[in-house]
């Protein structure tokens, strides 16, 4: 496995709202390394695309960030403008759910990739359109000349997206950070992005973390996952010890819930996400977890080493899930 | 064979749109749903597949006479429903009822929750206790009866999908098409909608019209599984048949395309990544709509248009070259 290149070390995100502090994101530790693709899965609200956002410095005014969040030893936590807009494009990119909204609708393609090129770099416009093709030519987009004078409404969804991938490895950042990449797409164009984000992985060795809230997705592409429930970690490892022995109920639970995996009948997992203004004490699925004992309620787990694994549930060796997913 | 409550014969559904060449105006037609025959038996699930744009929707719109096919035949029960005038229509309405994807889009953010479930019974005009009947369809999906005072936001994405369905099952329908039902929600909570929706149809013996994009969710669910392409139907077999002998290049390259949640499979696994985008339904392909994509298309492709011709399996298929082999022909193992 190669160096850490992005580090978060209790990484936290509130919101100040009327009601009180919104806490989205209660301390998260995760290191990402060179070429590998790092799966971070959750259902809505599980923080996983704030903690990302809130590290690129994207939200509002109204959260708060805490912790720490170092890239190749700089810190990204309270970082001026003029640091975040060094990082940005050039060491870490993001990608995002709806590439349409994210290009500028009366600029020319190619324009666009080469506006990226020269942010961070002193190329002449001659040579940045020469490179901003041969970008469009590498995510796969057919006639790249002649598409790059063209117009975001000229492309179809896949294409905007690889349009997005072309900006973002525009740089060669160290990290990529796609935010449900291809959670818009036909699943025959999600084959084709998938694709294109493992040919880039493989060719210029960018870690990519894709946020997502499909498995089957994580299972086809990721090297590591780790799940994240109200916040915070459930667990982490490399995607066939998750896969094959969960240590977490709440993982099982969502792998019970798939069709694909489930028998005749589904279990749905009961009751819903808390209310993170008020996040219940300790465990935070305790109050949904069919396993929960008073000791699951008395502190916040933490990740902690458990066979292969790295899993938040106190009870991960007394329960050995892994072995009931099996039966 | 039970007998079909819903019969579809050659159901075609156009519309009209303007578009420009050069300054001038040009009126263009968007060919959404083009000649799909099909039925539904009672008590069973058909399961209609397709990406965005196939017309999957349409098709679900038009037997509801949300939409005015354009020409073709739905006979409910037996009696045709193409051309039926008002007050015949909304009778049969009771007994056909939808569910649609979003459920924050559906239902009225000020109207509370019992308005909701109780407006079938004012529209129809059916009088009676309505408050206990609301308190029993909240019941039968699985909320409690004092919801009904409660409004809309204060519910989740699964209760108010659940709100959704008693409201479609207030007048006792016999048929229900749900449209992309458990799409917006997430996959812990789309299982429970799912297992609610079998409990349902089994109790009360309905038949469904299951329409959604996510292939294991219609595996799970349907009875037998149609699917569609640029507005056409290109395979209709039962659903274990479907997804174990598929015998389309285009349903075999939708399956080969579904991520599963099976690492080491997923390594393994031979898959068929199509080319290029879904063409125009303004302007489809001559012949087969999908032989653009197709990997193992033909002259022949673009010339004749193949016909939905079942070979003996109970199985049609819209191929001129079907084959259940194309992963091992054209496949190339994930990287």
């Amino acid at each position: 496995m190669g160096e850490v290149v992005l580090s978060l070390k209790d990484f936290r995100v509130s919101f100040k709202t009327l009601l009180g502090e919104v806490q989205a994101v209660r301390g998260i530790d995760l290191e990402v390394r060179a070429g590998e693709i790092f799966g971070i899965v959750g259902e809505s609200g599980s923080g996983k695309s704030v903690t990302f956002l809130g590290m690129m410095g994207l939200l509002p005014k109204s959260a708060l960030i805490g912790g720490s969040a170092e890239i190749g030893g700089t810190q990204l936590v309270g970082a001026s403008k003029a640091t975040m807009r060094a990082v940005r494009g050039k060491r870490i990119a993001m990608i995002f759910q709806d590439p349409l909204s994210a290009l500028n609708p009366t600029h020319r393609i190619g324009a666009q990739v080469v506006e990226m090129i020269q942010s961070h770099t002193e190329m002449s416009a001659k040579q940045a359109m020469t490179r901003a093709i041969e970008l469009l030519d590498i995510v796969g987009i057919p006639q790249p000349t002649v598409r790059a004078r063209q117009y975001p409404h000229e492309f179809s969804g896949g294409m905007r997206q690889r349009v997005m991938i072309a900006i973002a490895i525009a740089n060669e950042p160290e990290v990529l950070i796609a935010d449900e990449p291809t959670t818009a797409l036909d699943v025959t164009v999600q084959a084709q992005i998938l694709e294109v984000m493992q040919r880039i992985q493989a060719q210029l060795g960018t870690a990519i973390v894709l946020i997502t809230h499909d498995l089957g997705v994580v299972a086809q592409v990721a090297d590591r996952v780790q799940v994240m429930y109200a916040g915070r970690a459930a667990e982490r490892g490399i995607v066939d010890d998750i896969f094959s022995r969960p240590s977490h109920p709440y993982t099982l639970g969502l792998m019970r819930s798939i069709p694909a995996l489930a028998g005749e009948r589904l279990t749905p997992i009961a009751g819903s996400p808390p209310n993170m203004l008020y996040p219940p004490p300790g465990c935070a699925f305790a109050p949904r977890c069919e396993y929960a004992l008073p000791i699951c309620t008395q502190s916040i787990p933490d990740l902690r080493p458990f066979g292969e694994l790295e899993t938040a549930c106190v009870r991960a060796e007394e329960l050995q899930l892994g072995v009931v997913a099996h039966g | 064979m039970a007998e079909p409550i819903l019969e579809v014969a050659n159901l075609v559904k156009e519309f009209e749109v303007r578009g420009s060449r050069g300054l001038r105006v040009v009126k263009r037609t968007v060919h959404a749903v083009s000649d799909v025959s099909f039925h539904i038996e009672v008590g069973q699930t058909l399961g209609l597949v397709g990406e965005s744009g196939s017309g999957k929707t349409t098709v679900g719109r038009s037997i509801l006479r949300l939409l005015e096919p354009t020409s073709g035949s739905v006979r409910f029960k037996g009696v045709e429903l193409v051309g039926m005038g008002g007050a015949d229509l909304r009778k049969l309405r009771r007994e056909m009822q939808i569910v649609f994807q979003d459920p924050y889009a559906s239902l009225d953010p000020r109207r509370s929750v019992g308005d909701a479930i109780g407006e079938p019974f004012e529209i129809q005009n059916i009088s009676g206790d309505t408050k206990k009947k609301v308190a029993d369809l909240l019941e039968l999906v699985g909320l409690s009866g004092d919801h009904a005072r409660r409004y809309p936001h204060e519910f989740s994405g699964g209760q108010r999908q659940r709100i959704g369905i008693a409201r479609a099952l207030a007048l006792n329908p016999s048929m229900v098409v749900l449209d992309e039902p458990v799409s917006a929600l997430d996959v812990s909570i789309q299982a429970g909608v799912i297992n609610l929706l079998e409990d349902l149809q089994r109790e009360l013996g309905l038949s469904y019209l299951f329409i959604a994009h996510d292939l294991s969710v219609v595996r799970h669910i349907s009875t037998d599984v149609a699917v569609m392409y640029l507005g056409k139907l290109v395979e209709l077999a039962p659903a274990e048949e479907l997804y174990s002998r598929p015998a389309h290049p285009y349903t075999q390259a939708l399956l080969s395309a579904v991520p599963q949640p099976n690492p080491v499979g997923e390594r393994n696994r031979q898959r068929i990544v199509l080319q290029g985008d879904v063409p125009s339904p303004i302007n489809p392909p001559s012949g087969c709509r999908f032989r653009t994509r197709c990997p193992i298309a033909q002259e022949l492709c673009a010339i004749e248009e193949p016909a939905l011709i079942d070979r003996g399996q109970g199985h049609p298929v819209a191929c001129h070259f079907p084959t259940t082999h194309l992963v091992e022909m054209v496949g190339t193992a994930a990287v």
